[in-house]
């Protein structure tokens, strides 16, 4: 599986302040790196993907997932981590 | 750095996960237990027990780790075994529920929720030691939890060993009987098959092919959910578009086994066998392939066009699934499990589907007559020309069929049986009053068919 290191996250929820701020403080914390942000929102609802490199990172993959789980319930949307390859075997050939 | 995937992909794949069921259904470990030979029963139980916690030891864990870093739930972690019946030195029926109890010790162990492979190859005949073991089924089964037992009573080039299918009418009885205070639950737990493949990965039927290497893993995915989801978006385009959509689909479900099985490979240093591509439904509302046909365009599975609609669906599944993954075996078809499938169920109990109409769509897909109840008065021969006839339909195809049917004892027609968990509930289905007493009496063999004049 190339590039271990990536993982993707994903937010879901209703839009509010502090999604961004609370989920890339986890994230900064953890020393893991952000390569890329997108958002929609749509009707209020908010979709944020991150793509996050976890090369430099201190911590175990299960730790951080946990800790962006626990923010996102502190915040009230729904936070998943997930390695990239899982999209990569699913969307390309 | 590039985002090689669009967003609406990943927000698809989580909606699959999230809110359409997609999972894991098995990582399944292959252990050959052709070394755990000795002088009598209790020292081949306690090396069947050593190699099986010593080879599943992590199992579990790693399964729970591969769903942690990719987010995709692993429902079970399951264990497949030599077919027992071959482990030389066994003689009698006792001896074989000895080791019916060691392998759910080990099962218990490592904690995987089932163990096939307590089971036997009898298409041409037995041997004593087959004997042996057919006979401690029933009780085998009754006093274990987790083992799983079958028995390969047919093939195409063998034809039907109808003197063992006479005797598993009779072997299901007393399983029925044996387990009657749980519903006949035993009965859950045996399969009786024809073409039985050597790398299947579900439970009941799996067990360890003597091809097979050493150990092994082989996954079995699900996604009926993702599939009827998929569907309701194209209610009114023909019949070419919706293969598509399904092909699509399974390409996509098939994918995540692929990677699952590369994971679990990979970090228990065991080779990766085979991903079975399968539609397997839950009890779980909406993770059915009953409803996948209703979103064809039926009113309710089971009436006239079922067959049909099957035919495209499993064909469409293989299709799909073919090209996603590098080696695809086991039984890699859409199963239709009564008692599994909210969707059969209700069309059951609706009197949409009938015994008659189900032996039909076990032409056109997977596995065949699976968790069927039955009455509990239904005789020894009479599940016997049920079996009969539905190794027949996998002879003369080419393909696997089996026969899992539950005669709940005590109950009649109209009547519910309740497994809980995974196994579900079922209806109990009405069977033709007339016997097949004579029929089943004959014993021999049903000679294999021809297989060039194929009309």
């Amino acid at each position: 599986m190339d590039n271990d290191n990536r993982i993707i996250v994903t937010v879901l929820g209703q839009d509010k302040i502090g999604i961004i701020a609370g989920v890339t403080t986890v994230l900064a914390e953890t020393k893991a790196n952000i390569l890329d942000i997108s958002q929609t929102v749509l009707q209020e609802f908010l979709t944020m993907i991150l793509v996050v490199d976890l090369a430099e990172c201190e911590l175990e993959f299960e730790e951080i997932r946990q800790r962006l789980i626990n923010v996102g319930e502190q915040i009230g949307v729904q936070i998943t981590a997930q390695h990239e390859s899982v999209f990569k075997y699913m969307h390309r050939i | 750095m590039t985002i090689t995937i669009h967003p609406n992909e990943i927000i698809e794949t989580i909606k699959m996960i999230e809110t359409e069921n997609l999972d894991i259904r098995t990582i399944t470990l292959g252990i050959s237990l052709r070394d755990c030979t000795g002088q009598n029963s209790s020292e081949i139980a306690e090396k069947i027990y050593e190699k099986i916690v010593n080879k599943a030891g992590r199992l579990v864990a790693v399964g729970d780790e591969i769903q942690q870093e990719f987010g995709v739930p692993i429902i079970n972690k399951r264990i497949s075994v030599t077919p027992i019946s071959l482990i030389g030195g066994l003689n009698r029926p006792e001896d074989y529920i000895e080791i019916a109890k060691s392998l759910d010790k080990a099962a218990k162990e490592v904690g995987v929720d089932f163990l096939g492979g307590f089971s036997a190859l009898v298409h041409k005949g037995v041997t004593k030691e087959e004997t042996a073991l057919i006979e401690a089924i029933p009780q085998a089964l009754a006093e274990t939890d987790r083992v799983c037992a079958s028995v390969n009573v047919a093939s195409t080039k063998a034809g039907i060993n109808m003197d063992a299918v006479a005797q598993m009418g009779i072997i299901i009885k007393k399983a029925a009987e044996l387990s009657k205070d749980a519903d006949s639950i035993a009965c859950a737990k045996l399969v009786v098959f024809c073409n039985v493949p050597e790398d299947n990965p579900f439970m009941a039927g799996a067990f360890h092919g003597i091809g097979e290497p050493e150990t092994v893993i082989n996954i079995g995915v699900s996604g009926p959910g993702v599939v009827r989801n998929a569907v309701k978006n194209y209610p009114n385009e023909d019949f070419g578009t919706l293969a598509e959509v399904v092909k699509k689909t399974a390409f996509k479900i098939t994918r995540m086994g692929e990677l699952v099985g590369r994971a679990a490979s990979e970090k228990l240093s065991v080779p990766f066998g085979i991903v079975d591509l399968s539609l397997a439904p839950t009890p779980a509302a909406g993770d059915s392939v009953a409803e996948i046909l209703e979103a064809f365009g039926l009113e309710r599975c089971g009436t006239h066009g079922t067959t049909a609609a099957l035919a495209l669906l499993n064909d469409a599944v293989k299709k799909g699934g073919s090209m996603a993954s590098s080696y695809v075996g086991g039984l890699s078809g859409a199963f239709i499990p009564v008692s599994e499938d909210a969707g059969m169920i209700r069309a059951v109990e609706d009197g949409a589907l009938n015994i008659e109409k189900l032996e039909a769509m076990t032409c056109v897909c997977s596995v065949g007559l699976d968790m069927i109840a039955v009455p509990g008065n239904t005789s020894a021969s009479t599940l016997s020309a049920i079996i009969a006839d539905e190794m027949a339909i996998g002879m003369i195809n080419n393909k696997t069929t089996a026969v899992r049917i539950i005669p709940a004892w005590g109950k009649g027609a109209g009547d519910s049986v309740y497994f809980g968990g995974l196994l579900g509930s079922a209806p109990i289905m009405k069977l033709n009053k007339y016997g097949s007493d004579s029929f089943v009496a004959r014993g021999g063999r049903i000679p294999a068919p021809i297989q060039a004049l194929t009309n």
